[in-house]
């Protein structure tokens, strides 16, 4: 069985609570820009592009066996590690577990400014996009 | 102070004690504040003026026959006429308060609209702010009038030959940055009103930026409308200045209705108010207005051209510093250039950068400045800014240099 919302969550609040200044944990997060798993170029469209002042994202999701299977890119790296650590709780999950998600752990390990509205960075419209797309595919399958 | 033969040198750290908000710590590091073409902060003296204000002499202006009144009525018309002065404008009554720089252009373009005719043409320039393009799209879309665009070079210069092609009969007004927030550019101002005037078409300056680094005479420039907000020199926000030549402002209808605009109201008509009143509908800003009058007051102590020669050295010391790093790359490289540095480095995008400097410290803006136009000229997403005023010190650009190369670490 695959690990819970709620698990990830606390997992990565472990892992972060391991950095006792900003400049380890900003070099970690970079490292997780890395990892994220990118949006086929195909898909790096405008209706998949959410629009920040300050940097752009795009994001895709597909229904895979029951789950959501979220794929993003940002052209700011620091962006694309907090998307990478979104991507990690909720890819893979049922859409109900993400539409009810209730995402703590971003101000638990201290990124809560980078998903402030007025950055504008694209973040916090994407989590609302992510939960779109997970109650989308919720409703379809109640259909 | 010690003087050159040119310029009084300043005591920067005598001038940095009157501003009590920089002298604290953001993120564990000293503040060092480069947003100054957002807005700038603010000296003690003006604090206290906000301050003064509301335990002397509040009350409501213009219309009391009351002592309080007649204080506060007669320190914002105190202030209207210092602003004036400032100016060089003709006549106090050519100075409007306003909320700002965009609500001015706002007052003017809504002004236009009603003179406007299908087919009229604006011109703006290519490096306007958002402020200055949008007031005058929504007047022209209501009349379907046009808006045509003095093209730049790649020095972030406005192509004045292109300009003076786009003036025509057709013209209604032409509306243009003293100098662009983004790139620091310096438009030659008085050259370019001079040729609209060749076809009886007035000007507006937006000189949000210009009036904290530059002296600006109204009447030498010949320009018929001029406007500033008060935040960006060193005074409290939400107040600023529409300058109007006297027959401009008599040609334009009110802009909002309400107290203080009218002469008599009936419900079968009303007639409104002398200027500078008929534009300054409601209970005005009065604080605001008055403390504007401390900051100009404050700036002409220093001495303008003071501050400006101050910001242009640290901007020639941070281009000779920060150009030393690889791939940095300024945007804006005109000539007449203000202390904005506005730049990207390789492969970095402006937003991490700024989050990185942000947790050194250091206050830079990054994104498109409000001018999504100018961007998409430079084919960029947006820059790292950084913007001087008379409070910022070469150490500070030293750890601005130091911070990029951590940046540069970093994102390798």
């Amino acid at each position: 069985m695959a690990e819970s919302i709620q698990d990830i969550q606390e997992e990565i609040v472990d892992e972060f609570g391991m950095f006792d200044d900003w400049m380890p944990k900003y070099d970690y997060l970079i490292e997780l820009g890395k990892e994220l798993p990118l949006i086929d170029e195909q898909y790096k469209t405008e209706d998949r592009l959410i629009k920040g002042c300050q940097s752009r994202v795009w994001l895709h999701a597909e229904l895979n066996d029951g789950k959501v299977v979220f794929t993003a890119d940002s052209d700011a790296i620091i962006t694309k590690g907090i998307i990478s650590l979104l991507v990690r709780v909720l890819s893979n999950q049922e859409p109900e577990a993400i539409v009810n998600a209730d995402m703590a752990f971003i101000d638990e390990i201290d990124l809560k400014e980078h998903l402030s509205p007025t950055r504008a960075n694209g973040l916090v419209s994407m989590i609302k996009q992510m939960k779109y797309y997970a109650l989308a595919f919720q409703a379809k399958k109640e259909q | 102070m010690i003087s050159d033969s040119k310029h009084t040198v300043l005591d920067i750290e005598k001038i940095r004690a009157e501003f009590p908000i920089l002298h604290q710590e953001v993120n564990k590091r000293p503040l060092a504040y480069f947003d100054n073409a957002a807005s700038s902060q603010k000296p003690q003296v003006v604090i206290d003026a906000i301050s003064n204000y509301y335990s002397t002499i509040n009350s409501n202006i213009h219309r009391g026959v009351h002592h309080l009144s007649q204080l506060a009525t007669d320190a914002y018309e105190q202030s209207r006429e210092k602003i004036r002065k400032h100016l060089n404008a003709e006549k106090k009554h050519e100075i409007i308060f306003t909320k700002g720089t965009t609500d001015s252009i706002n007052l003017v373009a809504n002004g236009f609209r009603q003179l406007l005719q299908e087919g009229d043409e604006i011109i703006v320039s290519a490096m306007e702010h958002h402020s200055n393009i949008v007031p005058w799209q929504l007047a022209a879309k209501e009349k379907g009038a046009i808006i045509r665009v003095i093209p730049m070079n790649d020095n972030a210069e406005l192509i004045f030959e292109e300009y003076q092609k786009l003036l025509n009969e057709k013209t209604k007004i032409v509306a243009f940055n003293h100098i662009s927030n983004a790139l620091g550019t310096i438009n030659p101002v008085k050259e370019m009103i001079a040729e609209a005037h060749k076809y009886n078409v007035p000007v507006m300056v937006d000189g949000a930026q210009a009036i904290p680094h530059t002296l600006v005479d109204v009447q030498d420039l010949d320009a018929d409308f001029y406007c500033f907000s008060s935040h960006k020199v060193y005074g409290p926000t939400g107040i600023g200045i529409l300058y109007g030549k006297e027959e401009w402002l008599e040609k334009l209808p009110p802009y909002q209705g309400g107290g203080e605009m009218i002469k008599e109201v009936s419900f079968e008509g009303t007639t409104y108010a002398e200027l500078p009143h008929k534009f300054e509908a409601g209970t005005p800003h009065i604080e605001g207005g008055i403390v504007l009058g401390t900051a100009i007051d404050y700036i002409n102590t220093i001495g303008v051209e003071n501050i400006a020669a101050h910001e242009h050295a640290l901007m020639e010391y941070a281009l000779e510093k920060l150009g030393t790093i690889e791939g940095f790359n300024l945007i804006g490289s005109a000539k007449n250039k203000a202390a904005v540095i506005s730049f990207l480095i390789d492969g970095i995008h402006p937003y991490d950068a700024g989050t990185i400097l942000d947790k050194l410290g250091i206050a830079v803006r990054t994104g498109h400045h409000c001018a999504q136009p100018t961007m998409s000229r430079f084919n960029i997403p947006g820059t790292v800014r950084a913007s001087f005023a008379v409070y910022n010190t070469y150490e500070e650009i030293d750890r601005l240099h130091e911070g990029l190369l951590k940046v540069k670490q970093m994102f390798a």
